[in-house]
C-alpha cells in the first residue's frame, strides 16, 4: 500500500521537475521582449476599449503611440487632456493640449415640437426604422427616438427623455468617445467642443428642407432664414442647404443669434439667463 | 398536378375577399403627383417645366441610363410644380405635380376598347416600343422591362414565363386582369416572346387558388403550340423570380447570377398586358390596376389608376376615410403591396406609383407585432426559407455586425420574403436585422 503511494508520489514530482526544467528552456528561448512602456501606458489610459480613438482598444492604441513618434494627433477622446499628458510624461513627448469635446444632439423635435403623424410597431431600433421609412413624423431628418445611441453609449452617458422622445446627454459623463455618432442612422448626433465653463451654442436641427415644408411639421426646425447668420459679428454661422450651423472655432459665446431665431432652434447650454435688457432695446 | 418551388415557402391564409370585384376606372383625379424615381435604377430627367401645358401619354422625364425608364404624363393640365416632395415612405422624391384639366390625349395613342389580335411589328420595333413606353415590371420590384429582354453576351432565353402567381395574399389586381383581359394579357405575352426569339417557349403560371384564370387562360391558349398554363400550389412565395424557375423547370439560379442564366425570363401577366397596350395601341405605361382590400368586407376594389394619383384620394373612394380626411377609425395602417413584402404608407398625401400592386388596410390587432422573445433553436425559419439561408444565424451575425461571416452565409441571397418572420414562435424581428445587414453589405459592395 505504502509502496503504491511512494511509487506514484515520486514519479509525478519527477515528472514534474523534468517538465519544469523543459518549459524554463522553452520559455527563454521563445522570449517576447515587449516595450514596458505599453504596460505603463496602458495603465494611464482609461481602460474603456470604446474604440473612440479609431483603434481597435486601448491596446492597440497604446502600441501605435508609442511606435509612432509623430502620432500626436491622435488622442484618447475619454481620458482627455489629463490621460494624454500623462502619457507624454511617460514616453518623454510633448503634447498638444485638446479642447475638451462631448456629443450634442442636433434635433429639438420632442412629441410636443414635433407632432408624430403615425406610429411604428416594428423592431425597436433606429437603424431597422431610417432602412424601412422616413419616420414617425413629417421630418426626415429628425431624431427617431428609438434610442440606438443610448444602447450603445459604454459611460451610461445617454439616456431616453420619456416626455421629448428625445436622447439627453449627460455632460459630466460624456467622453466624446463618437460611439453614438457613429451608430445614429441619421447623423444628427456630432462631436462638438465643451466651451469655456461648459457653455457652447448650436444649432439644433439637421433639417435640409426649405423653410415652408419645415414650418409645416416642426414648430422648431431651422429655416434658413439667414436672420443669424446677419446677426453674428464673428461670421461663425454658415448657411448651406436651408440650414444654418455654428462654427465652434470662430464662435465667441456672444449670444446675439439666439434671440434673432424665429424658431427658437439656436441651443444655448449652461449660460446664465438673460439680462433684461435685451428686451428692453 | 400543381407544381411547386422545392425549398421552404410557407402557407398563409390567402384572404383574397376582393377577387369577385370587377375592375373600375378610378376617376381621374384633381392633381396627379408623379414621381420621377418608379424604377430600379437612375431616376429619370424630367423635360417639363413648371407651367407647361401636357397632354395625357406625353413624355415628361427622360431615363437618365440604360438602367432607367422614361415617364408619361397620367393626365392633362398643366405642370404646377416639379420639386421634391415626399413618397409613401416619407422620403424625398423629385416629382412632377400636374393640375388636371380636362382629359386631352396625345395623337396617336388608340383609346378604342376593341381588342387588336394582329401583331405587325418587327421584333425590334417591340423592343423600342416596350423601352419608350416606359414599361418596368410591375410585380413589384418594378425593373425596367426592357433591360430584362435584352439579350445578353452567351445567354440564350428559352422560355418566357407570365407569372400570375400573385402568391401575396389579398391582392387579386393580376386575378381580375387575366378574367378580364386574358387575350390583351396573352399578346402581349406573345410580342414578348417574339422579341427574345421565334423559338421562346412560353409558359404562364398560375397558382391553383385561381381555377377560373387557369381554366380561361388554358382556354386561350389551346390552339398555340408554344404557349401552355401551367397551375402552381398555393404557397408562399410562389411568384418569387427564382421559385418560379424553380417551381417551372426545376433550374436553380446560383447567387449573384441572373435569372437568364437558366434560360429563363420572368414577367409579370401586369407587365404583358402593358406591353399589349404599348405596341398594339402605342399607350405608354400611365394606368395600371390595383387593389384596395382589408378584412373588412366593405372596403374591397380593384382599380385602374391613373398613376401619381395620390392614396388618399384612392383610399376615400374606396370607403376606408373618414370625413375629417384621416382613415377611419377602425383600420389603424395601410400597406402598400402585398401583406408579406409590402412596405407601411407613412405619408397619404403620396402617390400611388407604376408598380403598385395594392393598398391594404389593417387594423390596430392585425398589425400589432408580439414582444420578441428568445431564440429557441426550432430551426422553423430555416425549414421556411425559400433561399435556404439560416436567418437564426444571420439575425445573430447582423445584431453582432459581423460582416464577413454574413457574407459567408450568403446574406446577399435574401430575397426578403418574409418567410422566416412569419413562422419565427419567438415573434424575433428576423427579416428586419437581415436587410439591415444585406443592404450594408451591398453598399460596402459596390463601393469597392
Amino acid at each position: 500500500m505504502t509502496s503504491t503511494l511512494l511509487y506514484t508520489i515520486l514519479s509525478l514530482s519527477i515528472l514534474g521537475g523534468l517538465l519544469a526544467v523543459i518549459l524554463y528552456f522553452v520559455a527563454q528561448k521563445f522570449k517576447v521582449q515587449e516595450d514596458s512602456r505599453i504596460e505603463q501606458v496602458l495603465e494611464a489610459l482609461p481602460g474603456a476599449n470604446c474604440g473612440g480613438c479609431g483603434f481597435a482598444g486601448c491596446r492597440a492604441f497604446a502600441e501605435y503611440y508609442i511606435n509612432n513618434p509623430d502620432s500626436s494627433s491622435f488622442i484618447c477622446p475619454v481620458g482627455g487632456n489629463e490621460a494624454m499628458m500623462h502619457i507624454a510624461q511617460i514616453l518623454g513627448r510633448e503634447v498638444k493640449e485638446q479642447v475638451p469635446k462631448l456629443a450634442v444632439l442636433r434635433c429639438n423635435g420632442s412629441c410636443q415640437n414635433l407632432p408624430r403623424i403615425n406610429t411604428y410597431n416594428g423592431s425597436l431600433s433606429c437603424a431597422v426604422a431610417a432602412s424601412l421609412y422616413g419616420g414617425q413624423t413629417g421630418c426626415s431628418y429628425g431624431c427617431l427616438g428609438m434610442g440606438d445611441c443610448v444602447k450603445v453609449c459604454q459611460f451610461n452617458a445617454m439616456v431616453m427623455d420619456p416626455l421629448t422622445c428625445l436622447p439627453v446627454i449627460l455632460e459630466d459623463k460624456c467622453t466624446s468617445c463618437g460611439a453614438c455618432v457613429k451608430a445614429c442612422p441619421r447623423n444628427i448626433l456630432e462631436i462638438r467642443p465643451k466651451g469655456p465653463k461648459n457653455r457652447r451654442i448650436y444649432v439644433a436641427c439637421a433639417n435640409k428642407d426649405k423653410g415652408a415644408v419645415i414650418r409645416k411639421v416642426c414648430t422648431v426646425g431651422c429655416l434658413g432664414c439667414q436672420l443669424c447668420l446677419k446677426a453674428c459679428p464673428f461670421e461663425a454661422i454658415t448657411i448651406a442647404d436651408n440650414l444654418a450651423t455654428i462654427d465652434p472655432g470662430k464662435c465667441r459665446l456672444c449670444r446675439k443669434c439666439t434671440p434673432v431665431c424665429p424658431v427658437g432652434c439656436i441651443t444655448e447650454i449652461n449660460f446664465p439667463p438673460k439680462k433684461q435688457e435685451i428686451g428692453n432695446e | 398536378m400543381s407544381k411547386t418551388f422545392s425549398i421552404g415557402g410557407i402557407h398563409p391564409d390567402d384572404c383574397k375577399f376582393s377577387k369577385d370585384y370587377p375592375i373600375e376606372n378610378f376617376p381621374i383625379p384633381k392633381r396627379v403627383f408623379i414621381s420621377m424615381n418608379q424604377h430600379l435604377g437612375m431616376p429619370a430627367v424630367p423635360v417639363v417645366k413648371k407651367g407647361d401645358a401636357v397632354k395625357v401619354g406625353q413624355l415628361i422625364a427622360e431615363p437618365a441610363g440604360f438602367v432607367s425608364a422614361p415617364i408619361h404624363a397620367s393626365v392633362s393640365g398643366t405642370v404646377s410644380d416639379v420639386a421634391p416632395y415626399p413618397d409613401f415612405l416619407g422620403k424625398k422624391v423629385l416629382t412632377i405635380v400636374i393640375d388636371t384639366a380636362g382629359d386631352q390625349w396625345e395623337e396617336g395613342i388608340d383609346c378604342s376598347p376593341g381588342v387588336r389580335h394582329e401583331i405587325t411589328v418587327t421584333p425590334e420595333e417591340i423592343f423600342k416600343k416596350i423601352s419608350a413606353s416606359g414599361i418596368v415590371g410591375l410585380g413589384g420590384a418594378s425593373f425596367p422591362t426592357h433591360v430584362k429582354l435584352t439579350p445578353l453576351e452567351g445567354m440564350k432565353p428559352e422560355y418566357l414565363i407570365l407569372n400570375g402567381a400573385e402568391c401575396e395574399p389579398y391582392l387579386t389586381s393580376d386575378y381580375r386582369l387575366m378574367i378580364e383581359h386574358g387575350q390583351e394579357v396573352l399578346i402581349g405575352g406573345e410580342l414578348m416572346r417574339r422579341a427574345l426569339g421565334e423559338d421562346v417557349n412560353g409558359i404562364i403560371g398560375i397558382e391553383d387558388n385561381k381555377p377560373r384564370a387557369i381554366k380561361l387562360m388554358r382556354e386561350l391558349t389551346s390552339k398555340s403550340l408554344q404557349w401552355k398554363v401551367v397551375p402552381l400550389k398555393k404557397r408562399y412565395p410562389q411568384g418569387g423570380e427564382k421559385q418560379l424557375i424553380d417551381a417551372l423547370l426545376r433550374r436553380r439560379v446560383a447567387s449573384f447570377a441572373l435569372p437568364i442564366s437558366t434560360g429563363a425570363i420572368v414577367q409579370n401577366v401586369g407587365t404583358a398586358f402593358a406591353v399589349y397596350e404599348a405596341v398594339q395601341k402605342n399607350k405608354p405605361l400611365i394606368s395600371k390596376v390595383l387593389t384596395v382590400s382589408s378584412s373588412d368586407l366593405s372596403v374591397q376594389k380593384n382599380y385602374r389608376f391613373r398613376v401619381g394619383t395620390p392614396i388618399a384620394d384612392i383610399l376615400s373612394l374606396a370607403g376606408a376615410m373618414g370625413k375629417d380626411g384621416n382613415l377611419s377609425p377602425q383600420f389603424a395602417k395601410v400597406v402598400n403591396g402585398g401583406p408579406m413584402m409590402g412596405k407601411p404608407v407613412s405619408n397619404l398625401e403620396a402617390p400611388v406609383m407604376k408598380s403598385t400592386s395594392g393598398l391594404l388596410l389593417f387594423t390596430e390587432e392585425e398589425t400589432k407585432r408580439k414582444e420578441p422573445g428568445e431564440c429557441i433553436r426550432c430551426a422553423r425559419c430555416f425549414e421556411a426559407c425559400p433561399m435556404r439561408l439560416q436567418p437564426y444565424l444571420l439575425y445573430q451575425l447582423a445584431l453582432a455586425g459581423r460582416t464577413r461571416e454574413l457574407e459567408e452565409n450568403r446574406v446577399f441571397d435574401c430575397i426578403e420574403c418574409g418567410c422566416c418572420l412569419y413562422t419565427c414562435p419567438a415573434h424575433l424581428p428576423l427579416l428586419d436585422q437581415i436587410r439591415l445587414a444585406r443592404n450594408a453589405s451591398l453598399k460596402n459592395k459596390r463601393k469597392k
